[in-house]
């Protein structure tokens, strides 16, 4: 068994530490504390802050790999969930069902009849004491993770989440971890959300899809954020030729139709990819690469709206009096960008991040559904829906595939904007 | 005025110049004509005498930007980014790996593309706007309130699953529409109301909040106090004032929109089978043909350019303070 580090797994971890890292330098000024405590007096905003951290947290478990013996590649999440991945099926299940959703063909006494054949890792007998079992394995697991929560949370004591109300925030993480360690508990004797076309489990194919949608979410903007501030601060503040040079830039980019830009630049991508084989030696490390080189194409057509945004603000702030005092009193280019203008724009970059992950979750489907997303190999939601367009179409129709992508995009995504709603409340008080 | 907008159509040339130079990138330098010959040919058994009889039947054998072999002026002209660069500005497309002409198929396939768009663009915007403006008659209040959860729970939701969900709702079990497919002529109707009210309703959530914002803004302004002190009832205080102020900062976000709608819409079309530019382009886009993707991208950013130039009219037309230099 050896630590395997995929491109994308180092990238979120380190984004994982920057945010931990700005979390607590962030409560050190008065003035943030105050901001972050208004926003987390919300109660909507706090519940779909700790539901978006369960996310990441899936997300992280989905990120640190290795490769066992055999030569597969598992994550900390599969090792978990590895009764999901080794009780597969033999064609579609429906939900908690303990038979198989078709009728086969088999011969029984000599007689070639049709009947629903018994799922292999369900017991139809043991139904209910299976699901009693369920639920008293997860009750269990949710205490357990309940006194390590408690523990780890010493750490984090002056973290923003001590802003918060305590009755609140411990009501969600338990109510939180009560959901994740159910489903972990029933999942072990059920199909929780059914199976697939080949008897694969549903579930952990939603499970799964939570590292692709947090990965697209976060990575982009933070590989845009440099481009945006940068161009967009010198923009503002150089005026002129640099100014020109810039909005050319933009205004170019923008004219190229979104979505067939980013189609051509995946295209060129997949091209490559297949021209260079040497970049990567397994099937998941290119999957992963591509991962990576989509998260920097949607980066590099998605940075022209924050830039224009920063460059106005710049525009507006270059002329007040403070900057004219900081000129006067000898302060250089440098030091003016750098003390007195970028950090006055940051309440629109912490806006544009969190308004921008939704915004790219949801592009993550279209784009898988377009062809041009991740690859088709990898567990995503965009994927999921994709098949499950066909799957409607059956009849009887097998709806579980479409409900778990739902449920649990419908959720990051509706997290995301509640919180983003808040903070541009507290951050942007003028759009009201 | 005039002036402006000659100066306006003159930049745009630069912009074209642009996009041209990033396709070209994309298409020539990183993935070199040696590359798409290889490609073309098959990945088996190819001699570099194969790959250059290629290129030169297609006219790739020539240099990307600088001829070297060519004097003067030619050495501009006689290279691949001038002859490709010139064939889009006249709109000439060429042909599709197909062997099809990219602009007859343009020209056949637009219909569609806008039976599809102007309904659920006009469509949204009139539902949009009043929903909108009934909202902001209720503001803060607990119509409000429901309002705006409404709206974060539908922008929410993927338009994927309303469409999937409107399919199987409409079609499958109501049986009311076609699921998908397309008629041209006077039966069209039937196949484009479930995706035109799908359209609409997946852009209500997005919509409604945008609009409420800009109304919010204009409805605590003074002049409308007066407009209420004057007597008038709420509503057409909300019409005749409100909606018509608000009109202003509409426009910038809507005029632009305009000509892009002949582009179509990529989901919307290939989900319901309709035969319009959206279709065209993914169908480009899945079996990899540069040149229809090129085509689409050309006229894209031309569709892009003239409604920033609608724009400005529009705004000279609706405020006339605003003065061009």
């Amino acid at each position: 068994m050896s630590l395997v580090i995929l491109w994308t797994d180092a990238l979120i971890w380190l984004l994982a530490g920057m945010l931990v890292l700005w979390g607590h330098v962030a409560v050190q000024d008065r003035m943030n504390r105050q901001r972050w405590q208004q926003v987390f007096a919300s109660p909507i905003a706090l519940v779909s802050a700790l539901v978006l951290l369960a996310y990441v947290a899936v997300a992280l478990l989905d990120s640190i790999h290795f490769r066992l013996e055999s030569g597969q590649l598992r994550s900390v999440l599969d090792m978990l969930f590895i009764h999901l991945l080794e009780n597969t099926e033999r064609t579609y299940s429906a939900p908690f069902a303990t038979h198989e959703y078709v009728k086969s063909v088999i011969e029984q006494n000599g007689q070639v009849v049709q009947t629903y054949l018994p799922l292999v890792h369900v017991q139809p007998e043991q139904l209910w004491p299976d699901i009693f079992k369920g639920l008293a394995l997860g009750g269990v697991l949710t205490a357990l993770l309940w006194l390590l929560v408690k523990g780890v949370s010493h750490f984090f004591a002056n973290s923003i989440f001590a802003l918060a109300d305590k009755k609140l925030l411990w009501r969600t993480i338990w109510l939180i971890l009560t959901v994740f360690s159910l489903l972990w508990a029933l999942s072990q004797h059920f199909h929780v959300f059914g199976t697939d076309k080949v008897g694969n489990d549903v579930l952990y194919q939603a499970l799964k899809s939570i590292r692709t949608g947090v990965l697209i979410g976060t990575l982009t903007t933070l590989l845009m954020l440099p481009f945006a501030i940068a161009l967009g601060v010198m923009a503002g503040y150089f005026k002129g030729k640099v100014d020109d040079v810039i909005q050319y830039l933009y205004t170019t980019l923008n004219a190229i139709p979104g979505v067939l830009l980013i189609a051509a630049a995946v295209l060129v991508m997949q091209g490559m990819l297949e021209t260079h084989p040497e970049w990567f030696g397994t099937l998941e490390e290119r999957a992963d690469l591509r991962l990576l080189f989509l998260t920097l194409i949607l980066g590099l057509t998605s940075w022209t709206g924050l830039c224009r945004l920063l460059r106005a603000e710049t525009l507006k702030l270059s002329q007040l009096e403070y900057v004219t005092a900081a000129r006067a009193l000898g302060a250089g280019h440098g030091r003016i960008l750098f003390r007195h203008i970028t950090p006055n724009l940051m309440h629109l970059v912490l806006i544009a991040i969190v308004l921008d992950f939704s915004a790219l979750v949801l592009a993550e489907a279209v784009l898988s559904y377009v062809g041009v997303g991740v690859d088709p190999t990898m567990n995503s939601w965009g994927n999921m829906i994709n098949a499950a367009r066909l799957e409607m179409a059956r009849e009887p129709m097998v709806w579980w595939s479409l409900a778990a992508a739902f449920v649990f995009m419908s959720t990051l995504v509706l997290a995301a904007n509640l919180l983003s709603d808040r903070i541009q409340q507290v951050f942007n008080p003028r759009n009201g | 005025m005039l002036n402006y907008l000659l100066r306006r159509l003159l930049y745009a040339i630069p912009i074209l110049i642009g996009v041209n130079l990033i396709t070209f990138a994309l298409f020539f330098m990183v993935n070199t004509p040696d590359d798409m010959a290889r490609i073309h040919l098959g990945a088996k058994q190819t001699t570099p005498e194969m790959i250059e009889a290629w290129k030169a039947s297609h006219g790739y054998d020539k240099p990307l930007f600088w001829n070297t072999h060519a004097t003067g002026v030619q050495a501009l002209t006689d290279t691949l980014f001038y002859q490709e660069s010139v064939k889009l500005f006249t709109f000439d497309f060429g042909l599709s790996d197909s062997g099809r002409d990219i602009v007859s198929d343009i020209k056949q396939r637009m219909w569609p593309s806008l039976a599809l768009a102007v309904p659920t663009f006009v469509l949204g915007l009139w539902v949009n706007i009043t929903l909108a403006l009934a909202v902001v008659l209720f503001r803060y209040s607990a119509v409000d309130r429901a309002a705006l959860v409404a709206a974060v729970l539908l922008m929410s939701v993927s338009g994927l699953f309303y469409i999937i969900g409107g399919q199987v709702l409409v079609s499958k079990v109501l049986h009311l529409t076609p699921i998908s497919g397309y008629q041209p002529g006077a039966d069209a109707w039937r196949f484009l109301i479930l995706p035109v009210l799908i359209g609409v309703f997946s852009g209500i959530g997005s919509g409604l909040r945008w609009y409420r914002t800009l109304f919010l803004e204009e409805v605590n302004k003074d002049y409308v106090r007066t407009a209420r002190a004057k007597g008038l009832s709420e509503w057409a205080v909300m019409r005749r004032h409100v909606f018509r102020n608000g009109l202003l900062p509409i426009l910038t976000g809507v005029v632009v929109v305009i000509p892009t709608l002949f582009m179509g819409s990529l989901v919307m079309e290939s989900f319901f089978g309709i035969p319009g530019l959206g279709s065209y382009t993914i169908e480009a886009i899945q079996g990899q043909d540069f040149a229809i993707v090129k085509a689409m991208v050309f006229l894209g950013a031309v569709l892009y350019i003239l409604g920033l130039m609608l724009t400005d009219i529009a705004y000279a037309w609706a405020d006339p303070r605003v003065r061009f230099k």
